[in-house]
């Protein structure tokens, strides 16, 4: 197994965003589509007039600071994938759709949708279960027989966590094969020492 | 700022136009006026006046990116410039609020709550970037300590700002306290062993020239490239994992 040394805050769990992960703060820059109530002046924007006829879209962090659940402010619709035609797309079959075309972050922007009392919710909170153990087998299965390969045909159509999933399931394995050939006991050099050089020697030949 | 300048700016590519229309109008859209954004074409609409909502917090969630692109744990440049944009996006937006909320109290204007809300909502995020950016470098200057040793190399050091430098010797001396505190007399080196010993002399060899190299007992190595030793085995680990040493295994 390869020695962890720095170890990313990692992303929050279910509704929750873990406040220094940077996975969760990319995640909460995915925009979403959404209608504003009430104006905002003195920013230079969208002035509530007759004539909406472009509906802005705000990045998730935002849409989260300025939502109430009474609705003054703000309201916010489903992305795309969200809805009924892609819910009934992932009953059908959730192993042929793309997840990383679909938005990189399909489960966490899933949840963090969940925050904003759509009538849809349970819906939605279901929809996102179903596709996970749909798609979860064969991403272990891949995960744990790509020995040596080039993955990334694999890995492409795949969203954020189970990148991350396959990834673990790819150092576990590796560490496996390792100790398979006798050679956990094999000291080697770090592999942040390795890729310090690489990009050492990359930035003196730029 | 000149006209060409502003096309390199926002839509990040040289737009060769002659059409004064279509000049006047990105003009007019770097001033901000919404009635023209019609005239952007369509794969320049995100940059439109409706998403300029996005214009806040752009700098920091870059810096977030700069990180997140070095996966694997490495320490990129620390980006004084970023950092200070952002500070001064937060100490504007900070402004904007204080006038606000005193003309809302005063005057009792409560339509400009919505804008105050909207800016407490950037200075939020810009505050959460900056925490995360320089809480994920210390995350590596930490595994640095464990990965390479005390002594770091000159490149990785200038990566650094001073007080992430003054970090990294402060725990390196706590890291060392703790080491000497367990373990009896001489304390534990945790840092080595990382993988069950299953012998106390391993046979390496030299990757590159690191000098002399003197043992428990006395006697002085001459490390020179490719050649090859019987060494005890925690004296090699260090180097190992600097990539100065390979382990042999035959």
């Amino acid at each position: 197994m390869d020695l962890q040394s720095y170890m990313p805050v990692p992303p929050g769990i279910r509704m929750e965003e873990n406040f220094f992960s940077l996975d969760d703060i990319l995640l909460s820059h995915e925009r979403l589509p959404c209608r504003t109530e009430s104006a905002f002046p003195r920013l230079g924007f969208l002035e509530k007039s007759s004539e909406t006829r472009d509906i802005p879209e705000m990045p998730l962090w935002l849409a989260k600071g300025l939502y109430e659940r009474k609705r003054q402010v703000l309201s916010v619709e489903l992305p795309k994938v969200y809805r009924e035609e892609w819910r009934t797309v992932f009953g059908a079959d959730p192993i042929v759709v793309d997840l990383h075309k679909m938005g990189p972050y399909y489960y966490g922007l899933g949840s963090q949708m969940l925050h904003f009392d759509s009538p849809e919710n349970p819906e939605i909170a279901n929809t996102i279960l179903q596709t996970f153990i749909g798609r979860f087998r064969r991403t272990m299965d891949s995960s744990q027989n790509a020995y040596n390969e080039d993955t990334s045909a694999l890995v492409e159509r795949l969203d954020c966590l189970e990148r991350s999933l396959f990834r673990a399931g790819q150092s576990g394995l590796n560490g496996f094969q390792l100790w398979e050939k006798g050679r956990s006991s094999h000291l080697t050099a770090s592999s942040l020492v390795i890729n310090y050089r690489k990009r050492k020697i990359a930035d003196l030949q730029a | 700022m000149s006209l060409l300048t502003l096309r390199r700016n926002f839509f990040n590519v040289h737009v060769i136009t002659t059409t004064k229309i279509y000049r006047e109008n990105c003009l007019r859209w770097y001033i901000g006026d919404l009635a023209s954004y019609d005239f952007i074409p369509k794969k320049y609409r995100h940059l439109s006046a409706t998403n300029k909502f996005t214009m806040f917090c752009e700098k920091a969630v870059e810096l977030i990116r700069e990180l997140h692109r070095m996966g694997d744990g490495q320490l990129p440049a620390f980006n004084e410039d970023g950092i200070r944009q952002v500070l001064e996006e937060m100490k504007a937006l900070y402004e904007q609020n204080q006038t606000d909320v005193n003309e809302a109290k005063t005057e009792g204007k409560s339509e400009l709550i919505p804008s105050i809300k909207f800016r407490h909502s950037c200075l939020l995020r810009n505050q959460r970037c900056i925490a995360a950016y320089l809480y994920d470098r210390l995350l590596r200057i930490r595994a640095l300590r464990w990965e390479y040793g005390s002594v770091l190399p000159t490149t990785i050091r200038f990566h650094m700002c001073a007080e992430e430098m003054e970090w990294f010797n402060q725990y390196k001396k706590s890291l060392a306290t703790y080491m000497r505190s367990i373990g009896g007399e001489e304390g534990l080196d945790i840092t080595q062993d990382m993988k069950p010993p299953k012998s106390l002399y391993i046979e390496v060899r030299c990757l590159k020239d690191h000098g002399e190299f003197e043992i428990d007992d006395g006697t002085v190595i001459l490390l020179k490239k490719n050649s090859q030793h019987f060494l005890p085995r925690w004296k090699c680990e260090q180097l190992i994992r600097q990539g100065v040493l390979e382990h042999v295994i035959s």
